[in-house]
């Protein structure tokens, strides 16, 4: 790794003070560190988040369940909040990565990161999530942009997830079998005045599938295949194969929904 | 960055460049080169230790920010005289081949039966050691040893 500084904060105030210059949070350090052991990123500032309390703290509020942004994969995935409120979330926790990683990997960094092929970012958008910020909140439809893209600003830092509680959902995800991350996941969530689902994996950035809402609130035939001009292709799976995938991992969650 | 761990049980003060992994710093400062450097990528487990009781893979971690951290490295599991009981179940299993693997096999297997007890499955072994990688032979040995090894244990 190319030399940095690191910072170790222990609120959050001293944090966003730290982070000056060529910098980046530190979380979990699943994606960041690997990225930067390859030279793929080099910072001269790292700040780490983990020593700050209170960041990774679950609890429910109202009709909302709220994650701390260094909430652990693992936390989340055990969570007996979470697991009442909101079961698909947990058992989607449970899938990501391995054991090892998702006692390391956070929520605020994946989704902070926003991989393609990541499974939170689903699960925010099929779930109306709102993300709370150092600068503000963001709606998860707006705060996804595209591949590795975010609404977040320079220096902005996550700080929770707030999940709106479906009636009922579901995640459903073929894993590449080295990597585990999806080739093609799909979270669907039926609340009260309708149906949400997003697609993970199989495009080249999270999105909503609105022919799929659409028929599962309709009860009509859900689509065979993802249609969409911006397929993911590469070498672990065609555009082809993902939009087949993103179709069979649609009637599997739907028919998870009970 | 200095930062005070303790390894094994003895307490460590390091005083390291930031970017130092805990692997390196395991290995190459305090010579326990039982915990080995296999994928580098966080990929394979063979760099598994255990941080306050939960298994990591020290391969992606810097010692920078474990102040304050516990860490158990396959050393501080048994001795050759006074095998931990995964690691002889793992002898009694014939649950390896070349080796290379098996500290961080053993390390997850510890933290499978600390996290599940002592009758956990063996869907749940297999889905525990995703995190592991074996290029000898395959799987089957180990699981059976983890799940022996979790039993001895509770004893």
């Amino acid at each position: 790794m190319t030399p940095f500084s690191l910072q170790r904060p222990t609120s959050i105030a001293a944090a966003t003070a730290a982070f000056t210059g060529d910098a980046a949070w530190l979380a979990g350090g699943h994606t960041l560190i690997p990225a930067m052991k390859s030279r793929l990123r080099s910072v001269e500032t790292l700040v780490d988040l983990s020593a700050i309390p209170g960041l990774d703290t679950i609890h429910r509020d109202g009709d909302r369940l709220v994650i701390g942004a260094m909430a652990t994969h693992a936390a989340v995935a055990a969570s007996p909040v979470v697991q009442a409120a909101i079961p698909g979330l947990a058992a989607l926790a449970a899938l990501i990565g391995d054991p090892q990683v998702r006692n390391r990997g956070t929520i605020g960094g994946s989704i902070a990161n926003n991989d393609p092929a990541a499974d939170y970012p689903a699960a925010l958008l099929a779930l109306d999530a709102i993300v709370e910020t150092t600068h503000g909140t963001h709606a998860a439809d707006a705060f996804f942009q595209g591949m590795f893209t975010t609404a977040l600003d320079e220096g902005e830092l996550v700080t929770s997830v707030s999940f709106r509680v479906p009636g009922v959902s579901s995640y459903a995800k073929h894993r590449h079998p080295a990597s585990r991350y999806a080739l093609a996941g799909v979270y669907v969530a039926r609340f009260d005045d309708g149906v949400r689902v997003a697609v993970t994996g199989a495009t080249t950035a999270v999105t909503r599938w609105p022919a799929a809402q659409a028929a599962i609130t309709a009860g009509s035939t859900l689509p065979a295949t993802l249609d969409s001009d911006d397929l993911a292709t590469d070498i672990h799976a065609s555009a082809e194969f993902r939009a087949h995938l993103a179709g069979v991992m649609l009637r599997q969650a739907v028919a998870a929904l009970g | 960055m200095a930062a005070n761990l303790t390894i094994n049980g003895t307490p460590h003060a390091a005083d390291v460049p930031d970017e130092t992994l805990l692997v390196d710093w395991l290995r190459d400062d305090l010579g326990l080169t039982g915990t080995h450097i296999g994928c580098d990528t966080s990929q394979c487990g063979a760099c598994n230790v255990l941080v306050d009781g939960t298994a990591v893979k020290a391969c992606t971690l810097l010692v920078a920010t474990l102040d304050g951290a516990a860490i158990t490295t396959i050393e501080g599991l048994g001795t050759a005289d006074a095998l931990h009981p995964m690691q002889r179940a793992f002898r009694t299993h014939h649950a390896l081949q070349c080796g290379f693997c098996t500290p961080g096999m053993v390390i997850a297997g510890v933290a499978i039966a600390n996290t599940h007890g002592a009758d956990v499955t063996v869907d749940t072994i297999r889905h525990e050691l995703e995190g592991n990688l074996c290029r000898c032979t395959g799987y089957q040995n180990i699981v059976t040893a983890i799940a022996a090894g979790a039993q001895e244990m509770a004893k």
